[in-house]
């Protein structure tokens, strides 16, 4: 089962990555190969077989509704390009 | 002290324990002769990203002088390496990435705050692959690790700067992670024991997220004594990460004394199947036929959707890779690309530069196995297949005490033999993935040569069994020396 270069564009762009023409066509051949791969899962019989949820089937644990964190934007901005007045700055959004 | 010194590198952190006690030296003579060691020969190796010996020489004299109080936590000056995906505050956490290359973390992981607490001194972060996704280390922006074994080999990976360190006596114990055999197909490949706890054992919080619910952090020692001794500290119950399991820690530095006789030891006949070089099967038999003389009972157990494992793994890793890896923006941490024309040009080219090849191949499939249309068929479809694999785990524990078998289906492989045919890396987790996929604990003990390589054996225990894997593992190393051989080049 071959995929198309159309449709890693289409997998590319959902995933937010730009590849370059080379990348893509790697991509192509080798996404072809794994998919083409993980498709022996369709020989399964998983008729009433429920979806794996949880490896020791334990429910999501909730803690009650309270402020815990302190805010430590000035040392956590740190690490970020470009910032201004506690501020992230990106690309203008609105014209 | 000249002499002692010369021969710390080669001696276990319950050996050094020891010494520290007696006060033949000091955590300073330790971390001393060990950054020295790393300073001499890690250029063969590529085995560490960072080095912290400013932070490590503080760390060991504090911890001297805590010892000469009568102070002093369970790892009192004894050194460790952090995997490069572990937070460590202050210092540079890459993840193998040159997405990360410039992230210093704000907090530090549970797990190094425990070590951290309990006296353990950092003497630097591990290489690996980028975002723990291979098999080799190869995928790593910094370059591969080379296997102290054979400088023309991997170690393995994605643990592969841990492993190496520990087989050449840079360190006595590094820490790991283990989504697929991460921990264990290293260990496996560098002649060193390597244990992934059960899912939610060790807090995931502050390691950096590859597959939620298969990610789980372990270590790399060379004795299973050692490996027991540090579980204890990094186990347990952690709020912070929403998985971890609420549930004492046993003793497992006790566990390991008691025999190993009365147990049952599961074979899988599948295991042996034609995929497994044959030498290898060998010094895993002898190492099975160990296990008997030392009183267990060996029998048959059945796996039969072990093949359906790798394809299951290979949806299920990669759709939560693709969702955790959004995270990787390019605004708030990380690589940012210059000059973007607009915010999406920004992510797409921030990300299409910080992450390589592998990485990027594996959020592509994880986008495709979830995206509209192929959910059902893919997704859904290895939940379900996931469930059975861990159904026949459940059965089969309900005859065996542990499965025994190959780590890996070969020994170390040369570097640049596989990273072109991401299938084949992807089969060399085969007998590993399984343990990840039903949550269970498995370990890698080295049993034996193959051509001058080490192989590993393969324990996979019930949930919660560490303290059986351990004790295996443990009484086979008081019967075998294949942990105390060193590589020629590093003795």
């Amino acid at each position: 089962m071959s995929l198309s270069k159309d449709q890693v564009q289409h997998i590319a762009m959902l995933a937010r990555l730009k590849l370059t023409d080379d990348e893509y066509a790697e991509s192509v051949e080798k996404l072809s190969r794994i998919v083409d791969f993980v498709h022996q899962l369709s020989q399964a019989d998983t008729s009433d077989v429920v979806p794996m949820a949880h490896p020791l089937d334990a429910a999501q644990r909730l803690r009650p509704d309270v402020v815990t964190e302190t805010i430590e934007r000035d040392r956590f901005q740190e690490n970020a390009a470009a910032v201004s007045h506690g501020l992230y700055l990106v690309p203008k959004v609105i014209e | 002290m000249s002499d002692t010194s010369q021969e710390l590198h080669a001696q276990s952190m319950t050996e050094l324990a020891d010494g520290l006690d007696a006060g033949e030296f000091t955590s300073v003579d330790v971390t001393r002769s060990l950054l020295d060691r790393i300073g001499e020969l890690d250029a063969k190796l590529n085995a560490l990203v960072t080095v912290t010996a400013h932070e490590a020489l503080a760390a060991a004299s504090r911890a001297d002088q805590a010892r000469a109080a009568g102070n002093g936590g369970p790892l009192n000056g004894l050194p460790i390496i952090h995997k490069d995906i572990f937070c460590t505050r202050g210092v540079k956490t890459t993840c193998g990435s040159r997405m990360l290359n410039n992230f210093i973390s704000p907090y530090d992981a549970t797990v190094v705050e425990k070590l951290a607490d309990a006296g353990a001194v950092v003497l630097g972060k591990a290489n690996m692959d980028e975002f723990a996704m291979g098999s080799s280390n190869e995928t790593s922006y910094f370059g591969p690790v080379r296997n102290p074994w054979d400088l023309e080999c991997s170690p393995g990976g994605s643990s592969g700067g841990s492993a190496a360190a520990v087989a050449a006596r840079l360190a006595p114990a590094a820490t790991g992670t283990d989504t697929g055999g991460s921990i264990r197909q290293p260990a496996a490949l560098t002649g060193t024991v390597g244990i992934k706890p059960t899912y939610g054992r060790v807090s995931r919080y502050g390691m950096i997220a590859f597959a939620s619910s298969l990610d789980q952090a372990g270590v790399i020692t060379r004795t299973a004594e050692d490996a027991a001794r540090l579980l204890g500290v990094m186990a347990g119950f952690d709020e912070r990460d929403s998985t971890s399991i609420d549930r004492p820690v046993p003793d497992y530095s006790g566990a390991i004394n008691e025999p190993v006789k009365g147990l049952r030891v599961g074979i899988v006949r599948q295991h042996f199947d034609e995929g497994l070089d044959p030498q290898c099967g060998i010094r895993v038999k002898e190492a099975i036929a160990a296990l008997e003389s030392l009183g267990a009972t060996a029998v048959e157990v059945d796996l039969p959707n072990l093949d359906l494992s790798v394809p299951t793994y290979y949806v299920v890793a990669p759709a939560e890779c693709s969702s955790n890896l959004s995270r990787f923006d390019g605004v708030r941490f990380g690589h940012r690309a210059e000059n973007a024309e607009d915010l999406l040009d920004l992510y797409c080219r921030s990300r299409g530069e910080g992450f390589g090849d592998e990485v990027k191949r594996r959020i592509m499939t994880g986008t495709y196995v979830l995206s509209a249309g192929y959910y059902d068929a893919y997704y859904l479809k290895a939940q379900q297949v996931r469930h059975l694999i861990a159904d026949d785990f459940k059965k089969a524990f309900s005859d065996v005490d542990v499965i025994a078998g190959p780590t890996a289906p070969s020994p170390a492989f040369r570097l640049g033999e596989k990273i072109d045919d991401p299938i084949t890396m992807y089969l060399n987790d085969i007998y590993t993935i399984g343990a990840n996929l039903a949550g269970l604990p498995g370990m890698s003990v080295p049993c034996g040569f193959v051509d001058d390589l080490p192989v590993g054996l393969h324990l996979v225990g019930a949930h919660f069994a560490e303290e059986t894997l351990l004790r295996f593992a443990h009484q086979y190393q008081q019967h075998t020396d294949w942990h105390k051989r060193c590589p020629e080049m590093f003795k």
